[in-house]
């Protein structure tokens, strides 16, 4: 029978070998070698970083493969535990039902996929290895090898990121044949001979049976002292012979058709859930109320609403930990402690731990992906955890015990050997058979209710209560640029985030040296920041913060909170407050009482909090009468406890002094910045440094556009604008289509007569015959009176006399009424509004000298 | 049998003429998408690339269209976003929020309507927006949600674009500005007929603004005007009856060639380029087609321009009764003595009193309260106007009042009067002269 050592009813002890290597963050002693001590079998296994390894999981016919790519003491926790972070691989068994046609062929018997996907947790409890497996990478055209003798050894060909395989890359082939032939050197004389060479070493112990035989006089409490050595022997041997484990070799090689049957069934009823974990903390809890200290933890964190992952974790942890203390502790044990414990272990270490493995790699690869190996919370596995719980209340035990021979065909010795056990310890009779046959019905009964749970949905929690809106996504991915000037119009784009500033440095590093200096002394301070729009004020704050998050992730500044509110997103001033408030910590509240908690918060001695960096952008718009926004928001940042930095953001130089109050100007200080209008040779520069190492624009086009904007604004913007609109201009009067195109002088001077022409010359000059003449006799009435103010009746005598000069036909009162209404609504005119008839008064919106040049040109 | 060929087929026409009435009404009426574009496609083309770009490419854009009244924008727009839709992959891919200044009239309208039309309520479920700050966070948050490449871009279409900047702090435009930053990708399109409209736009928003402006001038001459004029009264190709379509597509041909046609869409022309009053003259024009007269003849159409070139004024005046007239004429009067100072009932009075007992011989000597009864009906026509508000204490016959009619006005209203006593033109006519 192939089955895995996990199987037997033996305890290992794992133990460091060589010394520890300091982490490079100090938070972990790694080492580079672990031993595994079976006791029982008296087998010894030395693992090193970069093997290969088998990992315990739910399938006890195929355990988890993994490359172990470290392994290290996490002494967070009073308990040290030994935690290993590997490279997960899975097995097609593994792999979703549904998703299993992708593969295009039959898998080998012996393949295995690198699971290439990265929001799975590598970091697991080294003390759920097993042992050692080999792995043999294959090129992407050799063909998996099949009805290999060596069980022990598996193939790897492509990998699958949980949406479709794709072939290994030859570095990763190099990477994975690397560990083979340092893995061959290292092993230690196998003792136990195995049918294969490349076998993991399962190095004997010499004193195998010595040490059995002080285990168990040792534990005096257990109640098998008549263990005979022959079915551990027997176990031993069958580890040695085939320990590798692929479901149809096995069975065929060992088991009665019948039994066979069965146990297929029920591993392909077990495999597609992926739910079937929770419980086994439910089942567990009970048990775990020895008074041990190391448990109580565990049980700490499982009854907080931590997320399932992290609790499927400890679980795990808790479980080898167990079989560790045991060994350790064996000596001190009462009688009854440990019987009991022996009747519980079997089932733990047999348990299925599909799910938890499941869960257990995504979070593990999150962590990798952060290099922070923090777990992560999640709601939606802690609800169907409940989920599951409740369902358990509900199910009966009756029909554990022929459940579990069923599942447990195999486990012959120890299945036996607990249930004399159990007959021996009535305190906690059925604890294990009830264990694992609640594990199988709560599999059947969540895999109904979530059938594969994708690593990806459960990624994204979707609480109720968040429901974040959302414009829709398109169902057809964006097209990228596909020529030079696309590409030009992309970066060109304002919302394009350059990565860097140019012409900001000096601005940029004061900004950065004012809040640093904050941080670093854990005070707070305000700084006033001016400059008129389209000058980089909001971008070089963003930069600034970014940067100094980096820092702070980097541990060079002492962590902060920055919160952003901008006036101008505000529809009343108040409500900063209350998005002050939410950004801080969540909670809403309406606007005075979010003032008060705010003034509560930073203006009290509290407990030590992080320094918080505010950002209000456009401070103008927070003017009130009382000024008290103002007020509230500069004087927090006096209060010693508050450790708050407001940077303010504003256009006017002489903000402070035109409208503030002198209390509210004076606690503002004097930390002034002022941004000046970009130069043409900085636009220059900007535009340059964005065009990088693209040729869409001659030189002389991007210092025209720059001298032009420089000129009238000096806002950023604009120029950005203008060099768009440029490169459509280019785009358009391009006849090829194949040929570069190159933003000329022609294209960038037409984009610039665009944007900054008046469009009321050419309006006059487009307008009807009657308007024209209309405007004609508006500035003959404004010449005979002298004044910049007609009515309408003295400009319609004017606008008759002209009409029968120029033989146009006699205009009506009425027309010329619509004709002056309409040369208002273009804004060409001022009039009042219409009610006035006759006598409503008309004046010029455009100066007299471009009306007439206007209108002389025909 | 003659009679009855003429009957059949006048029956005949009467059903075609119906159909052709449909047609051309639907034509002046809707601004259907379905119609051509005049003289505009350069600016078409501008602005279909620019939604293009947003559509296929997820980038962010703004646009103001800026034209006079009836010059198209709504039209140029429509079309644009018709022929964006018939593209397969943006089809799917768009979202569009059009939103009126009329319509919505502050921001907190606006929000709501903005919210309703991306069906965003829908992801709140029962959740309930109770303030205006919430909206926007929400939306905002919405919006900030996206990013380029992943989020269906939304136009969002702003008719009237000059109301929006009224509105209070023009806090609506400046978050239009996540044009401006990597969000989800939109293309804000506004319609306005004010040439001043940048002025308008506070300078963070304007600064936000990407200043790309669309012009649409009614650059037209008159030929075009007339082929305008000949495009819009021919019968569609699919027309059923064939005959009949022939036929008057043969006639609007010679119409527009007819010369005292040309001389009418000249002074229409001359007037307004606007295609609006156009429509207007052709709808005219089109309802003096019946079935006995089932083409348009040149003489409908100048009757029909003659409909819309009357003054309204004039057409008030022909309506009033002989001591009115009288009255109004008194007032030409002094407005001529005293140079357009205001002048009050008793002085009007007065006139009117000198007239009657010096020239008139057929104009009765009316009481004053009557007489002020006819002056306070000319007020109510608002042919004159009360310098100040009319309070309760001030007496009315000293209140002082106004002319709303020119000298001209009066002359031609008198020219065409039916039945006007001869003494009372000759008083119209002499200034002073009886003095």
């Amino acid at each position: 029978m192939a089955h895995y050592p996990t199987r037997l009813k033996t305890r290992k002890t794992y133990s460091w070998v060589g010394r520890p290597l300091l982490d490079r963050k100090l938070h972990y002693q790694t080492y580079r070698e672990m031993c595994v001590k079976t006791e029982g079998c008296s087998t010894e296994i030395h693992i090193q970083i970069g093997q290969f390894v088998l990992i315990e999981g739910d399938d006890d016919e195929n355990p988890y493969v993994a490359k172990l790519l470290e392994l290290f003491e996490d002494d967070s926790d009073p308990p040290r535990k030994k935690r290993a972070r590997v490279q997960w691989f899975v097995r097609f068994c593994e792999v979703p039902a549904c998703k299993r046609h992708l593969l295009g062929r039959k898998p080998g018997a012996q393949e295995i996929f690198w699971y290439d996907y990265p929001a799975c947790d590598s970091n697991i409890n080294a003390e759920t290895i097993i042992g050692l497996v080999r792995v043999i990478p294959l090129a992407p055209k050799d063909v998996v090898p099949t009805n290999l003798k060596n069980e022990k050894t598996l193939f790897v060909k492509l990998s699958w990121n949980e949406k479709k395989f794709r072939p290994l890359s030859s570095e990763l082939i190099a990477e994975l044949n690397k560990p083979l032939e340092s893995a061959a050197k290292c092993q230690k004389p196998v003792g136990t001979k195995s049918k294969s060479v490349e076998s993991p070493s399962w190095t004997p112990a010499e004193h195998v049976a010595k040490r059995i035989e002080s285990r168990h006089s040792a534990s005096k409490s257990r109640q098998t002292p008549t263990h005979p050595l022959t079915p551990r022997a027997r176990k031993r041997l069958e580890l040695g012979s085939n320990p590798q484990m692929s479901r149809q070799t096995s069975c065929a090689s060992l088991d009665s058709p019948g039994r066979m049957k069965r146990k297929v069934a029920f591993s392909e009823i077990t495999s597609p859930s992926k739910r079937s974990q929770p419980d086994k903390l439910q089942t567990l809890s009970p048990a775990l109320k020895a008074p041990e200290k190391t448990r109580e933890t565990g049980l700490c964190y499982t009854e907080d609403d931590k997320a399932s992952p992290k609790r499927c974790i400890i679980l795990r942890t808790r479980i080898p930990a167990w079989k560790t203390m045991d060994i350790k502790e064996e000596r001190i044990l009462t009688p009854i402690r440990g019987g009991q414990k022996s009747s519980v272990m079997p089932s733990v270490i047999l348990k299925p731990e599909n799910i938890q493995k499941r869960d257990a790699k995504e979070t593990e690869a999150q962590n990798e992906a952060t290099s922070t190996p923090h777990r992560i919370r999640r709601k939606s596995s802690v609800l169907s955890m409940n989920r599951i719980r409740q369902q358990l209340r509900f199910l009966g035990h009756s029909k554990s015990d022929q459940e579990e021979k069923e599942i447990l065909p195999a486990a012959e010795i120890s299945e036996s050997s607990s249930d004399e056990e159990e007959a021996s310890t009535p305190p906690l009779p059925r604890r294990t058979p009830r264990t694992v046959s609640r594990n199988l019905r709560s599999s059947l009964k969540s895999s109904l209710h979530t059938p594969t749970k994708m690593p990806k949905k459960s990624l994204k929690p979707k609480t109720p209560r968040c429901a974040t809106p959302q414009i829709r996504s398109r169902s057809l991915a964006a097209q990228e640029p596909a020529s030079v000037l696309e590409e030009a119009r992309l970066r060109l784009h304002v919302s394009a985030i350059p990565e860097s500033l140019p012409c900001r440095e000096q601005e940029f590093q004061d900004i950065y040296n004012f809040v640093e200096s904050k941080l670093l002394d854990h005070t707070g301070g305000c700084m006033y920041i001016s400059g008129v729009p389209g000058t980089g004020k909001t971008a070089t704050v963003h930069e600034v913060m970014r940067c100094l998050q980096q820092a702070a992730q980097a541990n060079d500044v002492p962590p902060f909170q920055y919160i952003e509110v901008n006036g101008m997103k505000l529809t009343e001033p108040h409500q900063v407050y209350v998005q002050i408030l939410q950004k801080l910590t969540g909670q809403k509240a309406t606007a005075n009482h979010a003032a008060e908690l705010l003034a509560k918060r930073f203006c009290t001695r509290g407990s030590p909090q992080e320094t918080t960096v505010l950002l209000v952008d456009e401070l103008d718009l927070l003017w009130t009468h009382k000024q008290d926004i103002m007020y509230n928001l500069f004087d927090w940042p006096t209060h010693k406890e508050a450790r708050l930095v407001v940077l303010t953001i504003a256009n006017t130089m002489d903000l402070p002094e035109r409208i503030m109050l002198n209390r509210v100007s004076s606690r503002l200080g004097l930390t002034r910045m002022s941004f000046q209008p970009y130069t043409y040779s900085q636009l220059q520069q900007i535009l340059s440094s964005r065009l990088k190492q693209l040729k869409a624009f001659e030189d002389d086009a991007i210092q025209l556009v720059a001298r032009k904007v420089a000129a009238l604004s000096g806002d950023a913007r604009r120029c950005l604008d203008i060099c768009r609109r440029a490169t459509e201009i280019c785009e358009f009067s391009q006849q090829k289509p194949d040929s570069p195109g190159l933003v000329t002088i022609a294209h960038s001077m037409e984009a610039v007569d665009e944007m900054f022409s008046s469009s009321y010359i050419t309006a006059i000059r487009n307008s009807s015959v009657l308007e024209q003449s209309f405007l004609r006799a508006i500035l003959a009435e404004f010449r005979r009176s002298g004044l910049e103010e007609a009515t309408f009746q003295q400009i319609y005598s004017q606008h008759v006399a002209l009409c029968r000069m120029e033989g146009l036909s006699y205009p009506t009162v009425s027309e010329t009424m619509a004709v002056c209404s309409h040369l208002g609504s273009c804004r060409l005119l001022l009039v009042e509004p219409s009610r006035n008839d006759l006598l409503l008064r008309v004046r010029l919106n455009v100066s007299q000298d471009d009306v007439l040049y206007a209108l002389k040109e025909e | 049998m003659s009679s009855r060929k003429s009957k059949s087929n006048s029956l005949i026409h009467a059903e075609c003429l119906s159909q052709v009435q449909r047609i051309l009404r639907e034509r002046f009426c809707h601004q259907s998408p379905h119609s051509n574009l005049f003289g505009v496609q350069v600016q078409y083309k501008h602005l279909s690339e620019l939604l293009k770009r947003t559509a296929l490419h997820g980038e962010s854009n703004s646009v103001l269209i800026i034209g006079p009244r009836g010059s198209g924008k709504t039209m140029l727009i429509n079309h644009a976003l018709k022929e964006l839709m018939e593209i397969e992959e943006v089809s799917e891919n768009v979202l569009q929020v059009h939103l009126n200044g009329l319509l919505q009239i502050n921001d907190k309208i606006a929000l709501k309507e903005i919210t309703r039309q991306l069906n965003l309520e829908n992801v709140v479920g029962d959740k309930v927006f109770g303030s205006f700050a919430e909206n926007l966070s929400f939306l905002l948050e919405a919006l900030k949600k996206g990013d380029r490449t992943n989020s269906c871009p939304v136009i969002f279409i702003l008719d009237e674009f000059d109301l929006f900047a009224h509105h209070k702090n023009q806090t609506l435009l400046y978050n239009f500005d996540i044009s401006q930053s990597a969000q989800t990708p939109i293309a804000v399109i506004g319609l306005t007929c004010r040439l001043d409209i940048l002025e308008l736009l506070e300078k963070r928003v304007k600064s936000r603004f990407s200043h790309r402006q669309i012009h649409l001038m009614n650059s037209f001459g008159f030929p075009q005007y007339v082929k305008i004029f000949k495009e819009q009264l021919s019968l569609p190709a699919e027309f059923p009856d064939k005959l009949f379509a022939e036929k008057w597509n043969e006639n609007v041909q010679y119409l527009s060639e007819d010369r005292s046609v040309q001389e009418v869409l000249q002074r229409h022309f001359n007037i307004s380029k606007n295609l609006r009053s156009l429509h207007m003259l052709l709808m005219l024009t089109l309802n003096r087609v019946t079935a006995s007269h089932p083409f348009m003849t040149a003489i409908d159409l100048m009757e029909a321009s003659q409909l819309c070139s009357m003054d309204s004024k004039a057409n008030i005046v022909h309506g009033l009764s002989v001591l009115e007239i009288c009255l109004i004429i008194a007032m030409k009067h002094l407005n001529d003595i005293y140079e357009e100072e205001p002048f009050n009932f008793q002085m009007v009075y007065n006139e009117f009193q000198k007239f009657v007992q010096r020239k008139a011989h057929s104009v009765y000597n009316f009481e004053k309260p009557v007489v002020m009864k006819a002056f306070e009906h000319l007020q109510q026509l608002e042919l004159i106007k009360p310098m100040e508000r009319t309070s309760g204490n001030s007496q009315r016959e000293y209140q002082l009042m106004k002319l709303l009619l020119d000298n001209t006005q009066i002359m031609n209203a008198l020219q065409k009067y039916p039945n006007c006593p001869t003494d009372v033109r000759q008083w119209a006519t002499s200034s002073l002269s009886w003095l």
